[in-house]
């Protein structure tokens, strides 16, 4: 653990602040420039700053690194759920017209499909990226 | 739900995947990948049958159409694919089970069913869609799953060849991005159909199609990269002797010969055979290096003692015999080509399955150590002889039905040299096969331990795909028929 | 004579031969990794270079005061080629190919990692990322 009061006590104040940004980046990514891809860098972009700062021990008791595995793996199985869904409703795979009833509009199944993906694009990326910082910050130092 | 089967074929396994790594235990994700794998072979095979009777299916994405949209197109080019494909994945399953758990720590298991389901997903992928873009997606999905799971390998060479196979794989599937982007420049549009229509015009209007040869260069090379096309074959020998049987076993079938599709994908449907053949002379090129692959490879496997080694070098040899065959530019040539694209499959699936087999049993497939396994293992070994015997070209056996369909391509277009190459390739096939049944059968083990034949469990995969390149030889009318109308389909037109 | 016009095209072509022949001539594993990660940044380079039209904007759709659009900016298909007649006037730049590399950026990251997660595993094994020695040892054992 870092002893440095600043760091720490910036790395604490920061953290919910970046996490709110990456959910703006998300949200956002439905009318402009913005999407999973960025807000779930964004996300596990917290962790990566809390381990550098407190230590990987105490990273992983907040985020476990089972829990960013299967985060990776569910992101990808709710990307593909949006596509069953409406695959069941009828319609082509990701065709998000057919998320709903055929008499709602069908603007509204677009707007939640493209929410319902983007949703899982976060999650696998936010998982993926905090599994990748587990899996090479977690291997011992090899020294020849 | 029938009128989604295309996608299902690709999202079912691609499901699957995180599925069997989120449950993270052997046996449950084993049952999973199976489910995965033999989904996909059911949907294949109604997919096959109804491309022969309908003609071609069209799916678009999400329901866009498709310059907006990503299309899947199915010929029967690529039913065919995606039936050999699925095929392996679905035997391949059933034999990794037991030479997984001999081969591989129980923790990874799962993440390896995962990785072979990924790795199905991707080659199905391939072949199915109608994108440029979504084929460099795929072949991503299917390569990087590939590096992985040649990774598990016991000997720590896996890793390095990994990594080899990891670099020269990325420099094939950036070129190929290089050359998909230089498509997209010039006509604006990734879709093939619409790549198909627009690239004629430019090339005739004079304006730019500099840049559409650039284009054909950098694709040709990435693809042949990725098939292991003789002077880029490198990655292919090591990767594939360091590999867990069950990869080798199952990757020998499939990869390349996905990677060949898409070599038929780009240079007849893309670009056309006129431009392909008449302008680029592209079989200038392909016809010597698939000679050279034919002759150098096939001697190089004589002189291998380690007999995955040499049937990897035989592979490469193999593939120089299905370019030959595109080369001729030919209908009954490129049909050669895909006939052998399932032959091979067949056969060299067998054979590594029972070099498996020899591998669960005694921990080594060098040669000298195999003394007295005829013995000691028949089964086995007659399972390798059968695949030998295809592989040598002997009548009765699928190995026969493509080099006959060789032969009278090279000697349709008048080209005897080609046809003594594919004859003195044959004849060199004998030796290297001769060399493993020499030791297997008539060499005395030194030491008594007894040894067993394989479970059954390996067993009746290996002898399925054996029992197949018997049936097929015998039986050569439904395969010749589907690549016929498959090469037909190619060079005519893409309807 | 060489223009310098479409500059961004010549540094794709340094950047990606820099790449290429760390990724050839270098012996460490990692060094090769950076090659090929170079090499694969000038293909963004490129697509994106492809995807600029002087003087466009940033493609996002502008809302035209009573044409297109429900509103909210959400659009389905029919009504997009509707509201790009509309918005004629607004020069956008191809968005398509910031969309392929968006995807060949989430490819070259998994590349990279992959990689490097062999290395790792080379480097407990072998104890060196220096390919000359692995290629000894190899052939000694």
């Amino acid at each position: 653990m870092d002893d440095r009061v600043i760091l720490r006590v910036g790395t604490k104040v920061l953290s919910p602040f970046i996490l709110l940004f990456a959910l703006y980046v998300q949200f956002h990514g439905d009318y402009g420039p913005g999407g999973g891809f960025q807000a779930g860098v964004i996300f596990a972009a917290v962790f990566v700053l809390y381990a550098l700062v407190f230590g990987l021990e105490r990273a992983m008791e907040v985020m476990p690194a089972k829990v960013a595995y299967a985060c990776g793996a569910l992101g990808v199985a709710l990307y593909l759920g949006v596509g069953y869904l409406s695959m069941f409703r009828g319609g082509e795979f990701l065709n998000y017209s057919y998320l709903f009833d055929p008499e709602h509009d069908p603007t509204h199944g677009q707007h939640y499909g493209i929410i319902g993906v983007e949703l899982g694009v976060l999650v696998t990326v936010f998982g993926v990226m905090v599994a990748l910082f587990y899996a090479f910050a977690g291997r011992r130092r090899i020294d020849t | 739900m029938s009128q989604n089967l295309p996608a299902l074929l690709v999202v079912v396994p691609m499901m699957l995947a995180p599925i069997a790594a989120l449950i993270n235990r052997s046996g449950p994700a084993w049952v999973i990948a199976t489910s995965g794998a033999w989904f996909a072979f059911g949907a294949a095979v109604q997919l096959l049958r109804r491309v022969m009777t309908e003609g071609m299916i069209v799916y678009s994405l999400g329901g866009w159409v498709a310059p907006i949209g990503i299309e899947y197109r199915i010929d029967q080019l690529a039913a065919f694919v995606t039936l050999i494909v699925s095929a392996i994945a679905a035997v391949g399953v059933l034999y990794a089970r037991t030479s997984v758990a001999s081969e591989i720590e129980e923790d990874r298991h799962a993440l390896f069913y995962a990785a072979f389901l990924l790795n199905v997903c991707g080659l199905l992928g391939i072949a199915i869609t109608g994108d440029v873009f979504n084929v460099f997606v795929f072949l991503e999905i299917s390569s990087l799953s590939a590096y992985s799971m040649i990774a598990l390998g016991q000997d720590r060479r896996a890793l390095t060849s990994a990594f080899q196979y990891l670099i020269m794989g990325s420099v094939g599937a950036t070129f190929i991005v290089i050359g998909i982007g230089l498509l997209f420049v010039m006509t604006g549009t990734l879709g093939m159909a619409d790549l198909a229509e627009r690239i004629p015009a430019i090339w005739a209007s004079g304006d730019g199609d500099r840049t559409i040869a650039v284009a054909f260069t950098f694709l040709t090379v990435g693809v042949t990269l990725k098939l292991a096309l003789f002077p880029l074959h490198l990655w292919l020998p090591n990767a594939y002797t360091y590999a867990p049987s069950a990869v080798t076993g199952y990757m020998a079938a499939t990869s390349t010969k996905v990677s060949i599709y898409l070599l038929l994908r780009f240079f007849f449907s893309v670009f056309g055979v006129e431009f392909s053949f008449e302008q680029m002379r592209l079989d200038a090129i392909l016809m010597p290096l698939a000679l050279v692959a034919i002759l150098a490879m096939s001697s190089v496997a004589i002189y291998q003692s380690n007999v995955k080694r040499l049937l990897a070098f035989s592979s490469v040899a193999q593939i120089g015999y299905m370019i030959l065959g595109i080369s001729f530019g030919s209908v009954i040539g490129v049909a050669a080509g895909i006939i052998h694209l399932f032959n091979h499959a067949l056969m060299k699936g067998a054979l590594f399955m029972a070099m498996g087999c020899v591998m669960y049993r005694i921990g080594s497939v060098r040669i000298e150590d195999m003394k007295g396994l005829g013995k000691s293992m028949p089964w086995t070994m007659a399972a390798f002889v059968g695949g030998g015997l295809s592989m040598i070209g002997v009548p009765m056996t699928v190995g026969f039905v493509s080099k006959w369909y060789l032969l009278q391509a090279a000697i349709k277009g008048g080209n005897w040299l080609a046809a003594v190459v594919v004859v003195v390739g044959s004849l060199m096939a004998l030796v290297y096969i001769w060399k493993v049944i020499e030791v297997a059968y008539f060499k005395r083990r030194e030491n008594d331990d007894p040894i067993e034949e394989a479970p059954l469990s390996l067993l009746i995969p290996t002898w399925t795909l054996v029992a197949a390149s018997f049936w097929f030889g015998i039986d050569a009318g439904t395969t010749s028929d589907v690549a016929m109308s498959a090469a037909e389909s190619l060079l005519g037109m893409m309807q | 004579m060489i223009s310098f016009a479409l500059f961004n095209y010549w540094a794709v072509i340094v950047l990606m031969m820099v790449g290429f022949y760390a990724l050839i001539s270098r012996d460490n594993l990692v060094k090769k990794l950076i090659g090929l990660n170079i090499f694969q940044t000038s293909v963004i380079m490129m697509y994106v270079s492809f995807g600029k039209i002087s003087g466009g904007t940033a493609p996002i759709l502008i809302e035209s005061g009573g044409h297109g659009g429900d509103g909210h900016g959400v659009q389905v298909a029919g009504d997009a080629a509707h509201a790009m007649r509309d918005n004629a006037e607004i020069l956008y730049s191809n968005p398509i190919p910031h969309v392929l590399m968006l995807t060949a950026i989430v490819v070259g990251v998994a590349t990279l990692a992959l990689g490097l997660s062999l290395v790792v595993r080379i480097k407990e094994a072998y104890g060196t990322i220096e390919e000359d020695e692995i290629t000894r040892m190899d052939n000694a054992a």
